[in-house]
């Protein structure tokens, strides 16, 4: 939760959400190498999920503790892909 | 105990992790929700990448303004959903209970043109198992997509569907007047759960509908 009294400016980051959102459906119709898109829209789908988790969802705000707490996954889920792409 | 004696002391910031037990309960149940994703969208890029033919590009088969317009949607409700968090912190029951109920409206509405979605491909000939259908090879893609499509959006769909009903109950406990600045931890809960949600399909609208 946010802490000292501060309040996230929390229609500000609607706003920057709204407008990643157009940005992602008007990038992903451009003519640019597939890796190209694939890599801008990943970028811009990433901002998105971390304005929600940091200010959404206040782990802007939480103890540090926490923050290793919610980034423990991350690994785990790459190793999970990786592990499925090689019995693949 | 009594109930104000138990939600302070569920309240009370524990030593270990400086959060609340519900609260860091929330959090791992959440942890858990990534690895479930994580083994449907990790597959769902394996296949694509390995039989490529099997999927369609984008647009060609979904109607991404409709989905795009229902991801707005669901951003709002991310958005009413922490002004109705920010409501109570301050005591403000009135806002609490309205935004509340807008966020429930407009979750109701993103399953709601999911569902139109789902009608509309369906009747395309795009369906999860094409040869239980007949429709096979009828669209672009295979029945690879169909299946990987709606496994996904419907695993996302029915967290959608918990995370109303769940707020359902909320709001039916807010009108009691359960909630106060000093006792709001089902508000928290409840919030977490549907900012989750919300992330999971920005990053799921993503990688099916754009990429």
């Amino acid at each position: 939760m946010a802490g000292n009294g501060e309040q996230p400016r929390y229609f500000l980051i609607w706003f920057v959400l709204f407008v990643l959102t157009m940005a992602e459906v008007g990038y992903a119709f451009l003519a640019l190498p597939q890796w190209l898109l694939a890599t801008g829209l990943i970028l811009m789908a990433v901002w998105k999920a971390l304005l929600v988790a940091l200010y959404y969802m206040h782990l802007k705000y939480e103890p540090k503790r926490l923050w290793l707490l919610a980034a423990s996954p991350l690994p785990l889920a790459v190793i999970l892909v990786i592990a499925v792409l090689t019995e693949f | 105990m009594s109930q104000a004696a138990a939600s302070t002391a569920d309240r009370h910031p524990m030593p270990g992790m400086m959060v609340y037990n519900v609260k860091l309960g929330m959090w791992i149940f959440l942890l858990s929700e990534v690895m479930f994703f994580t083994a449907l969208i990790g597959s769902y890029i394996i296949l694509r990448f390995a039989h490529p033919d099997h999927f369609a590009e984008p647009g060609a088969v979904l109607n991404v303004p409709l989905t795009a317009f229902n991801t707005f949607v669901l951003i709002c409700s991310s958005v009413s959903m922490v002004k109705a968090y920010a409501a109570i912190t301050q005591g403000d029951q009135k806002g609490l209970k309205f935004w509340l109920l807008v966020t429930i409206l407009l979750g109701t509405f993103f399953v709601g043109v999911q569902v139109v979605e789902y009608i509309l491909l369906a009747q395309e000939g795009f369906v999860p198992v094409a040869e239980l259908y007949g429709v096979a090879h009828e669209i672009e893609g295979g029945a690879l997509y169909g299946a990987t499509f709606y496994t996904m959006t419907g695993f996302h769909g029915t967290h959608v569907t918990i995370g109303i009903l769940c707020m359902w109950f909320v709001l039916y406990r807010a009108w009691q007047g359960k909630y106060s600045a000093d006792n709001y931890g089902a508000v928290e809960i409840v919030g977490l759960y549907w900012h989750f949600v919300d992330l999971v399909w920005i990053l799921l609208f993503t990688i099916v509908y754009l990429i």
